[in-house]
């Protein structure tokens, strides 16, 4: 893996949304290189213009001005097809209301990113397992989103974004829906993913989530405005330990 | 995505508003089923009178006598009093491409036997008739040639009045009254069955055309002459003869129109099946706009589900669906809706012209042709309904889909 090579490069990225006859300036300028391997908090006030720079990276938006390598490849010069192969492939989103489908088991919503590629039946299968065993719930694979308390959820839809083998994981308020414990056991994982070399980019306002991970970068009024390294970050498998214990059942109420 | 794996996403989001996509469909099963039936009973119709033109003989002629003009009232073809015997008896001896002319003078009136009375249609007409129509009788004997000459007081019974006034006893020799007149029956005729315009041929009673004429009628013109040529290729020479016979006859000069009109059996016949032809192409299309409107109901409930859905896309879209994949799963879903409502249409139309054959005895009769007519058109109103709302889905923009409430 190489450590130092760029694999986000934002340079003068700005976005305008026309709302009506106001103009509102979402981003003004942002540049920033994200590397293989890391693993960054995006911070921000609401408005701050963190989500727009989210949508942005994840290529759900495009910006108005300035440019964006993902990879090496201009996602500025791309179409809506190419940006949607993009999605698939190299970007997997995890969500603050975690936007699985209903009615669906937690295989099934593992496998969905898999269905828009070319693959076998027992491709898609096995690997959907796979990615459920990294999250530990593959003695869940059958179980429908609503029998899932929101920790399980959120970690099948960390599943769903894992299973394309991503570049990258983008999760925009990933415990914002969660208890403390709960978004505690979510960092946990993520923490895991980065140790395998998985860079992870997420956006939380919430600066005890921001200290799990290696990099804070603070954005306001479209702009970044600090940009830190943590030098110790917390790890969440130690934070586990010491929290009090539940017992399994009370967390499957706090669905 | 694969066809395999669209369909199945198609059928397990249609199978979790079951009730829904029940009602929806129904639209196209009504559609689909009226098409159907209306073409089975339109195509019965055709195929009927097709049967009867083959039953006809082809070489048969009419004559009807023009349309009478009152002081500008015109009364319609066969109105007018032009036709004689002496112009029957002067086509029999002057035209060489005729073989045998009768003709035919009808009245109505109430025949009376014993204490059964019944309502029946009166012919009077000669025993060449009977050849013409290719008749035969099932009991007794025509009356002849002298009855026609002496306007004797004698009749064939047509096989409906026998049942009615006899109730299966035997007719022949027994003496009915027609217009509280004695009539002889001679002659029972075999039982015809429906005309080509679907009346009883058999509720009629058959007199010498002179009886009719003096005795029930008291005039002297006669209704029609139908005759027969020598053979199928003396048609044309026949009509041509008797056209310029009557002509002289009937003193018309060469500017005017005649007062009479030469039709040929199997033209009579084809005009009658132009006719259902029309009719079924009718039916047919007044059908067909249950099946848009089926259609339009396919649009509004698949524009209910991509707003309901619209999440769903957002979903589908951040990992990785591309437009057309979106597009393809709605459009699948439509007709998938479409088709499956057309095949159970299929069946409905089929059972309903079944049903209707047999309650109302009309002849129905349903085609292959029909069945993938329709069945075609389903699918067609599935795409062309289904594309509006597959392509509103697939044109979303995946960051407002995500954020729907």
């Amino acid at each position: 893996m190489k450590e130092n090579s760029s694999l986000i490069t934002v340079r003068h990225l700005s976005k305008t949304y026309h709302m009506g006859d106001v103009e509102v300036h979402a981003l003004r300028g942002v540049s920033l290189e994200i590397a293989r391997g890391e693993f960054a908090a995006i911070m921000g006030a609401s408005g701050s213009g963190k989500s727009t720079f989210m949508n942005i990276v994840g290529c759900l938006d495009v910006p108005s001005k300035g440019e964006y390598l993902l990879d090496g490849v201009d996602i500025g010069k791309l179409d809506r097809d190419q940006l949607a192969g993009i999605r698939n492939e190299k970007i997997g989103f995890v969500f603050q209301g975690f936007n699985l489908l209903s009615r669906t088991s937690a295989l099934e919503n593992v496998e969905l990113p898999m269905f828009y590629k070319n693959v076998s039946n027992a491709y898609r299968r096995d690997h959907a397992m796979e990615a459920l065993k990294i999250v530990g719930l593959e003695d869940r694979w059958h179980h429908l989103p609503n029998q899932l308390s929101g920790g399980q959820q959120q970690r099948v839809a960390i599943a769903r974004a894992l299973v394309n083998d991503p570049s990258i994981i983008l999760a925009d308020e990933p415990t914002g829906n969660l208890d403390s414990r709960t978004s505690v056991e979510v960092m946990d994982i993520f923490q895991q993913l980065n140790e395998k070399g998985i860079t992870v980019v997420l956006v939380t306002h919430e600066p005890d989530i921001a200290e799990y991970t290696k990099r804070n970068i603070i954005f306001k009024d479209g702009k970044i405005r600090k940009d830190t390294h943590v030098e110790r970050s917390a790890n969440a498998a130690q934070k586990l330990k010491d929290l009090p214990a539940l017992l399994d059942d009370e967390e499957e109420d706090a669905a | 995505m694969n066809i395999r794996n669209i369909l199945k996403v198609a059928l397990r989001s249609l199978g979790r508003n079951k009730m829904r996509s029940f009602l929806t469909m129904l639209g196209i099963i009504i559609g689909v089923g009226a098409v159907i039936a209306m073409m089975a009973i339109g195509q019965g119709a055709q195929y009927n009178i097709e049967q009867q033109i083959a039953t006809l003989g082809t070489n048969v002629l009419l004559i009807f006598p023009g349309s009478s003009n009152q002081g500008g009232v015109r009364g319609g073809m066969g109105s007018m009093t032009s036709l004689t015997a002496d112009d029957l008896e002067a086509i029999k001896t002057q035209c060489p491409s005729v073989n045998v002319a009768a003709p035919v003078i009808r009245t109505g009136g109430q025949v009376v036997f014993g204490e059964q009375n019944w309502g029946t249609s009166i012919m009077g007409s000669n025993p060449e008739y009977f050849i013409i129509r290719s008749w035969p009788l099932a009991l007794g004997q025509s009356f002849t040639e002298a009855d026609v000459r002496g306007a004797t007081k004698v009749c064939v019974l047509g096989q409906t009045v026998a049942d009615n006034l006899f109730k299966g006893g035997n007719a022949v020799g027994s003496v009915i009254r027609i217009k509280k007149m004695p009539f002889r029956v001679v002659g029972v005729l075999s039982p015809k069955g429906q005309s080509a315009q679907g009346s009883d041929q058999d509720d009629i009673v058959i007199a010498p055309y002179t009886t009719v004429q003096k005795k029930l009628m008291g005039v002297t013109f006669l209704g029609t002459i139908m005759l027969s040529a020598v053979s199928d290729q003396a048609m044309t020479d026949a009509q041509a003869q008797i056209t310029e016979l009557l002509r002289v006859r009937h003193r018309i000069q060469p500017w005017e129109d005649a007062d009479f009109t030469v039709r040929s059996q199997t033209e009579i016949a084809s005009a009658a099946e132009a006719t259902t032809q029309v009719l079924t192409i009718l039916l047919a299309s007044i059908a067909s706009i249950s099946l848009l409107v089926g259609g339009i109901g396919i649009m509004n409930i698949m524009l209910v589900s991509v707003t309901e859905r619209t999440r769903e896309i957002g979903i589908r879209m951040s990992i990785g669906a591309r437009g057309r994949d979106i597009l393809l799963q709605f459009l699948v879903e439509a007709v998938v809706l479409s088709m499956a409502g057309g095949l159970i249409g299929v069946l409905l139309g089929i059972g309903s012209s079944l049903l209707i054959s047999n309650l109302a005895g009309w002849p129905t009769l349903v085609s292959t042709t029909s069945i993938g007519l329709a069945f075609l058109f389903s699918a067609a109103v599935g795409i062309f309904f289904g594309f509006y709302p597959a392509r509103k889905a697939a044109q979303l923009n995946p960051i407002d889909a995500l954020r729907y409430e």
